[in-house]
């Protein structure tokens, strides 16, 4: 069974990037323009991993990685934040509400590759690292 | 019998001038004086008592028959309430309080108190003996008149005399002759007392200073002044019981001896404010206890000393009772109406009304300067700094003992100062004058030495002229006198500057507040420009290294990815654009091509511009335009980037599908008006104003993301503004947006084409 991704971010040309990038690797991929429609991507579609912009109208980032991680029924979903914002506060900030790893935006397409394989082997494994 | 009273005064007065000032005393203490006078208060007490026992227990059958028999007397049994008038509590009143203020401030009381005193803990005795002095000698006082009254009930008697006319008339000779035995050592040592101290108080404090700060006496060049000094005092002795002597005599006959006695505690009563204000409040002034005292003797030498005058027959009577001028509201005795009041009450109320309020509101509205803090922190903070020897306050740094000596001498007489100085030598258990040490000790003990010949005002800064490390000759010593006025300057400087320092510290804060406010937005600029610049370069950078990865992608998608590629570049570019743009019209250094220009075309341009965003957006575009309008001189292609900034906003926020947004232009008085409205979501009234501000965006509370760098709207200002316009936004949340803003015309041309 392919693993799940949740795609969040409301610019257009990063989704397509995302989706092309997840695709390729055959994931299967859902993608939210908003924090609400994360959230509610998030209930039905259950993915093993969030690809979650800080910067989007209705609700941040940083607030629907918090609800996620408030609800035990997302227990073991892994977040990858993804943020055009580089200061150490923000990065911090998201480490702290329970993101597995922080992204900056740009990346290099192989690094964020292997941080979601990396994260997603983990989730093999029982008891993942929570935060 | 009056010539008698003449005679006798001149004598008193030779007396005193003689042997009250013999010599100038080292700290103008007179303890041979004291102990006479002491002497003379138990023979009074003595002989008052024996008369009152005499009255009480011979004459009468003790306390309860005398009051007895007195309330049954209709006449005087009045006497034994407060007395049914109104205004009889208020007489009460002022009368304590009057004897009150009479033991603190009589100037015969202040110099046995104060002057007098030799050692400080003889005041802890005198504050439980001297009220115990009162009421023992105040016992018989009221079985003395009751007795005096009823004895002699046809009143031919002055009461004055009850002591003297009542063992007299039951003849008892031996008692009255000790009776008149009190009561004159009682009479001559408060006239000896208070003479010396009025005489002493007026030489020290008002003729010397006086004297020598007029230089054309050159007094401050003569070695010797100690004669000059007893001179003053002598006549001021003289002058002290004449001028007695004649208020006796203009005024007396009209008064009883307490009436007189009455006047003079009305007087004294007036110092209180300023003396309790100084030894009790940090906060009152040299200039408002002047205006106090001022306003309070004023008042009453106007309401109680011209009045007697007036009774005697001194001054016409009518000035009593029509008041100055005849005009009823200046009557002395009824000042602005007041009535119901006797004349004392009256005066005091008015007297101390008129010297409280300028005290206090003086001092209220200039407050004591350093100088006057100092002082009042002295004296008000005395008790708290008990161990500090008052000399050694005034005194640091070295002297010599013959400077002392000299100076010393000069007021005192050398043969005195040697004598004091030996003694102080002796007491100190030195061998010689010349082995003493000139330490702090000695400085206060010069210092006493002369305070008590020239007021210490004076002394200290006599004193102050030969322990200074350089010795000031006299001159410069006027000069440290004079500079009591300097230093009021000076500390109004003081206290200019350090307003200044305030404004100056408060500027600072501001500005490092602006510049914290700077800070933060630079920050917020940083973090969005970095949030624009970063989104479109991680585009550019993923799907170049995509394709650099992939080189067998399918067409379609390498032309998706490349186009993304292109579209990402263009965004970044515009955005280091507006950057530059703006830091070049911030700094001045923009280039603007301004020429003759017709807003129509303008509009039609920008228009056709974005038409084809507005098509794909499905936004309505209506332009409304006037078939001719007077040129404008402007930068066109700025013009443009105005138009196209509003119009992309516009775009923007009127998204909530139909959109439709409307320009149009329009004439007004010297001006053309501009307007790009939508039908988006709107502004609201606290956002208008932050929009036009540079890195602000309403993006970030409406969407959460910016919309843009934050810097179109606050570019489009500056370039309006630059040109002489105006451009401001009218919106409610909810019914759209419309951006405004005018431009002048460019008024020769626009006359010369209506021509």
């Amino acid at each position: 069974m392919s693993r799940r991704i949740l795609i969040v971010d409301d610019e257009p040309s990063i989704v397509t990037l995302l989706e092309f990038l997840m695709r390729g690797s055959d994931y299967e991929v859902r993608v939210a323009r908003d924090g609400e429609e994360a959230l509610r991507g998030a209930e039905c579609f259950r993915p093993d991993l969030v690809l979650l912009d800080v910067m989007m109208p209705q609700r941040s980032g940083f607030e629907v990685c918090q609800k996620i991680r408030e609800n035990p029924a997302f227990r073991g979903m892994k977040i990858v934040m993804l943020t055009a914002k580089g200061r150490d506060l923000e990065k911090h900030r998201g480490l702290d509400l329970g993101a597995n790893a922080y992204v900056t935006k740009p990346f290099s397409t192989k690094e964020l590759m292997s941080t979601v394989r990396g994260l997603l082997h983990t989730a093999d494994e029982p008891d993942t690292v929570r935060r | 019998m009056r010539h008698c009273f003449w005679a006798t005064t001149l004598s008193t007065s030779q007396c005193y001038s003689l042997f009250g000032t013999r010599h100038l005393d080292a700290t103008e203490r007179h303890e041979g004086l004291v102990a006479a006078i002491a002497f003379e208060s138990l023979v009074k007490l003595l002989a008052f008592i024996a008369v009152g026992l005499f009255v009480t227990f011979w004459l009468y059958d003790g306390f309860g028959d005398i009051f007895g028999r007195a309330s049954q007397t209709p006449q005087l049994s009045a006497l034994l309430t407060l007395g049914g008038e109104s205004g009889s509590y208020a007489t009460w009143a002022s009368l304590t309080f009057l004897s009150m203020a009479a033991i603190m401030f009589l100037p015969r009381q202040f110099q046995v108190t104060v002057v007098e005193n030799v050692d400080e803990r003889h005041l802890t005795k005198a504050i439980w003996l001297f009220p115990l002095y009162l009421l023992a000698i105040n016992i018989f006082v009221l079985p003395i008149t009751f007795g005096g009254l009823l004895h002699f009930p046809d009143g031919t008697v002055d009461a004055d005399t009850f002591v003297l006319t009542l063992p007299i008339a039951e003849r008892q000779p031996w008692l009255a002759l000790f009776a008149f035995i009190g009561g004159l050592s009682a009479a001559t040592g408060m006239v000896i007392v208070e003479t010396i101290a009025l005489s002493t108080m007026v030489c020290n404090d008002l003729v010397m200073p006086l004297l020598l700060r007029l230089k054309a006496l050159r007094l401050t060049e003569r070695r010797d002044l100690s004669g000059l000094l007893l001179g003053i005092r002598r006549g001021a002795i003289v002058l002290i019981l004449v001028m007695g002597y004649l208020y006796f005599y203009l005024a007396g006959e009209a008064y009883a001896l307490v009436s007189i006695g009455l006047i003079s505690f009305s007087a004294v009563a007036q110092f209180a404010p300023a003396i309790i204000g100084g030894i009790f409040w940090k906060g009152g002034t040299r200039t408002a206890a002047f205006c106090g005292l001022a306003a309070g003797f004023l008042v009453w030498t106007y309401t109680l000393l011209l009045p007697s005058f007036a009774k005697s027959g001194w001054l016409p009577i009518t000035f009593l009772s029509h008041g100055l001028f005849g005009t009823d509201l200046l009557k002395p005795q009824q000042l602005l109406g007041l009535q119901g009041l006797d004349d004392i009450t009256h005066c005091l109320f008015w007297s101390m009304l008129a010297n409280i309020g300028c005290y206090v509101g003086v001092s209220l509205i200039k407050g004591p300067n350093a100088a006057e803090h100092g002082q009042a922190t002295v004296f008000v903070d005395a008790l708290k700094h008990p161990l500090a020897a008052p000399g050694s306050r005034f005194w640091r740094g070295s002297a010599s003992v013959n400077d002392l000596l000299l100076m010393v001498g000069r007021f005192l007489g050398p043969e005195r100062a040697h004598e004091a100085f030996a003694a102080y030598t002796r007491s100190r258990g030195a061998r010689s004058v010349e082995g003493l040490s000139a330490d702090a000790n000695l400085v206060h003990h010069a210092e006493s030495l002369l305070a008590g010949a020239i007021g210490s005002a004076s002394a200290r800064v006599m004193v102050a002229s030969v322990v200074e490390e350089e010795p000031l000759d006299i001159d410069e010593v006027m000069n440290i006198i004079d500079e009591a006025s300097q230093v009021l300057a000076y500390s109004r400087q003081l206290e200019q500057k350090s307003q200044e320092l305030e404004a100056a510290t408060n500027e600072l804060r501001g500005a490092n507040q602006r510049l914290q406010e700077l800070d933060r937005l630079k920050d917020d600029f940083i973090s969005t420009v970095t949030h624009e610049l970063r989104t479109p370069l991680t585009s550019i950078r993923a799907f170049s290294e995509i394709l650099n990865d992939n080189p067998r992608l399918d067409e379609g998608e390498r032309a998706k990815f490349l186009g993304i590629i292109v579209k990402e570049s263009e965004r970044l570019t515009r955005l280091i654009n507006q950057v530059l743009d703006l830091a070049k019209i911030e700094s001045g250094a923009a280039e603007w091509h301004s020429s003759e220009i017709d807003m129509r075309e303008v509009l039609e341009d920008s228009v056709t511009a974005v038409s084809q965003l507005f098509k794909e957006r499905k936004i309505d575009l209506t332009v409304e335009l006037p078939q001719k309008v007077p040129g404008i001189v402007a930068d066109r292609d700025r013009l443009m980037q105005v138009m196209l900034n509003l119009l992309s906003n516009a775009a923007k926020f009127s998204e909530r599908a139909p959109g439709a947004v409307t320009v149009s232009l329009a004439q007004q008085s010297g001006f053309l008006r501009v307007e790009v409205k939508d039908n988006g979501i709107g502004i609201s009234a606290a956002d208008q104003e932050v929009i036009f501000e540079k890195f602000r965006q309403v993006g970030d509370t409406l969407t959460g993301k910016p919309q843009g760098s934050g810097l179109g709207l606050h570019i489009s200002r500056r370039i309006i503004e630059h040109f002489g316009g105006r451009m401001w936004v009218k919106s409610r949340p909810g019914e759209g947006a419309c951006f405004l803003f005018t431009l002048p015309l460019a008024r020769g041309l626009a006359l010369f084409k209506a021509a």
